[in-house]
């Protein structure tokens, strides 16, 4: 593999919370552009996995390299919304581009509104977040994550806080995403955006990667015990 | 609807319904109802008779006073003393001066509301303090210095409680945030003077900084006493303030922290930007209570010989040409202290109102 253009690398990288071993010597390497779905039943390691990317965990050995510019190129959606409160929904959009990126305040508004637009929800701009639905506000997560302009986009479980009916929204904002030529990295079980989006899915479980492929070998022909079990588990047909 | 016609065709019908309903739902209530009303004839008459109809309010001298209600004349004669202490009288403009342009800086806010430049007002908070001190104090541009031992009444008990306030809560905030703080020796730093001044009672604290300090400082050094008392009073306040502020951090869920770190913000416009005003706006009744509680402390200061309002009230009903009267002085202090606590909760409670997030509960979950 041409490393020159990996944009992530985990080299043996391990994590202990006390006596729990939580990621145990990951290896991974992900290139520019790429999408990569993670999946895995519940307190495998995943978002601690990506926590790690950019730095709200740290790790204990190994090696995890990540080549954006700056920190803030790498953009991340909760699966709680995580949008400020006492904020409207353009004042969240514009706090980071004029604090960290030192734009003016005009010039944070237009990058603000042109990515609200992008995900739908520019006629929300003066609206604060406990007005939102669930999926509107997820949608303003992004926009805000975007408005930073990242390399680099991590996602856990965005969806899986939401009511059905909006998770689509949500998945048609990030699949419109993916074919910007960002690098993404996703923790979801979202198995139809999988297959659509993904250019390679992660299975983990206790800590560990089982197992690495193409979506179409990943869910049509999975290699690992383990694997076919849990894709039995959430894929019932 | 029904109810507001009913009310408009049979006052006295509705009147009665609204009777059975607030004051003899059940034979509780009704015992309740009518021993408060025993009570209230018992007791209100006498009080209105000594507080008005008994009372003296014209005249000169104590000797005027011959009724067996109050004797208002008393209070007319030392208010502005009660003011200004012994503030020298051909100076007194410069307190009113001060005062003003507060007034007048609100009103221009409240009348011209957002338009007002934020320039404006933060230069006029930075240099307020600076002119207060020169209108004071004096010293320069001709004005007499007037030391602080002739300062008192209601002017001293508020340059105390707003030096107080204005310094307890920068102070609270930087000591809860840094009992927060990831470094062991700030974290231990913080606990500790929180603690210790937590634990002391405020006499104990005047009493030490009047007494006790000096002979610790160098011959010759000598910090002006309302300056250890305000330093005293602003470094107590804070503790109390610091754990108020805590709770509120503390209220503030862990992923609104990770959300501003994982869009670049550093740890103080994080705190700036996205925790404290959320932190504060949820702990804004407990912030008020301890502004009240510092307000009402300032009466201590009378320990170490500071005449604040109550002190002066108290010198004035021991004037041996006024005696007798220190009831209505101290009804009267009770009355200026209340309206005073009084409208700082009620400002508080516009502060919350204010607040979006009160509004209606957070959609996001913690
Ligand atoms: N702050 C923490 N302290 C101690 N243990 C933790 C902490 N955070 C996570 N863990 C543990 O680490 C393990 C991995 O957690 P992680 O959140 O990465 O799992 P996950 O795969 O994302 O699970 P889920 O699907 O439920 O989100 C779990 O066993 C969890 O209990
Ligand atoms: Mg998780």
């Amino acid at each position: 593999m041409n490393t020159s253009n990996n944009i992530i690398t985990f080299d043996q990288v391990n994590k202990w919370y006390g006596d729990l071993h939580v990621l145990k010597d990951i290896d991974l390497s992900i290139s520019k552009g790429e999408k990569w779905v993670i999946c895995g039943p519940s307190g495998s390691g995943k978002s601690t996995l990506i926590r790690c990317i950019n730095k709200l965990e740290t790790y204990q050995s190994g090696q995890l390299q990540v080549n954006a510019k700056v920190p803030q190129q790498v953009g991340m959606l909760f699966q709680q919304f995580n949008l400020f409160p006492h904020l409207s929904v353009l004042e969240n959009c514009t706090l980071a581009p004029m604090r960290v990126n030192g734009r003016n305040q005009q010039s944070a508004i237009d990058i603000a509104m042109h990515y609200l637009t992008r995900v739908n929800i520019a006629e929300k701009a003066h609206q604060y977040p406990h007005q939102l639905s669930g999926g509107q506000q997820q949608r303003v997560a992004l926009a805000r994550a975007l408005a930073m302009e990242p390399e680099i986009m991590l996602f856990d479980e965005p969806t899986s806080a939401l009511d059905p009916e909006m998770i689509k929204e949500v998945l048609d904002a990030m699949m419109e995403l993916a074919d910007s030529g960002i690098t993404m990295v996703c923790v979801t079980h979202e198995m139809g955006f999988a297959r659509q989006v993904a250019d390679h899915v992660i299975f983990m479980d206790q800590g560990s990667i089982i197992e690495t492929a193409q979506p179409i070998d990943f869910f049509d022909n999975p290699q690992h015990p383990r694997t076919q079990k849990f894709l039995k588990q959430i894929l019932p047909y | 609807m029904s109810t507001a016609v009913n009310r408009a065709i049979n006052p006295i019908k509705s009147s009665f319904h609204w009777a059975h309903r607030n004051l003899f739902r059940s034979p509780i209530d009704s015992v309740i109802t009518l021993t408060l009303c025993a009570f209230i004839t018992w007791f209100i008459p006498p009080l209105f008779d000594w507080f008005i109809l008994q009372a003296t309010f014209t005249g000169e001298g104590n000797e005027q006073c011959v009724n067996d209600g109050a004797c208002w004349i008393f209070v007319r004669e030392f208010l502005p003393q009660f003011i200004f202490g012994f503030y020298p009288e051909e100076s007194r403009w410069r307190l009113v001066t001060a005062v003003i342009i507060v007034i007048a800086f609100i009103g221009i806010r409240i009348v011209f509301k957002k338009k007002v430049h934020k320039f404006f007002t933060l230069t006029l908070i930075v240099s307020y303090p600076i002119i207060a001190f020169i209108l004071l104090y004096g010293g320069v541009f001709g004005l007499a210095v007037i030391e602080t031992h002739q300062w008192g009444g209601l002017f001293l008990t508020l340059v105390i409680a707003t030096v107080g306030i204005a310094g307890a809560f920068p102070l609270g905030v930087a000591l809860a945030l840094g009992r927060q703080s990831n470094l062991p020796v700030i974290r231990a730093f913080c606990r500790l003077f929180i603690e210790l001044w937590r634990g002391v009672p405020l006499i104990t604290v005047l009493f030490m900084a009047s007494v006790m300090l000096p002979l610790f400082l160098p011959q010759g050094l000598d910090i002006d006493k309302l300056l250890r008392v305000l330093i005293c009073i602003m470094l107590f306040a804070s503790a109390y303030l610091a754990e108020v502020i805590r709770g509120g951090l503390q209220s503030i869920p862990s992923g609104q922290q990770e959300a501003a770190t994982a869009l670049g913000l550093n740890y103080w416009h994080t705190m700036r930007y996205v925790v404290l005003p959320q932190a504060l706006q949820n702990v804004i009744p407990g912030i008020v209570n301890t502004f009240i509680g510092l307000f009402k402390d300032t009466t201590l200061v009378l320990i170490v010989g500071l005449f604040d309002f109550l002190g002066i009230v108290q010198a004035a009903a021991t004037n041996p040409q006024w005696l007798g009267h220190a009831i209505e002085g101290y009804i009267f202090a009770a009355f200026i202290f209340w309206c005073f606590c009084f409208s700082m909760s009620r400002f508080s409670l516009r502060l919350e109102q204010r607040s979006h997030l009160k509004e209606k509960p957070m959609t996001q979950p913690s």
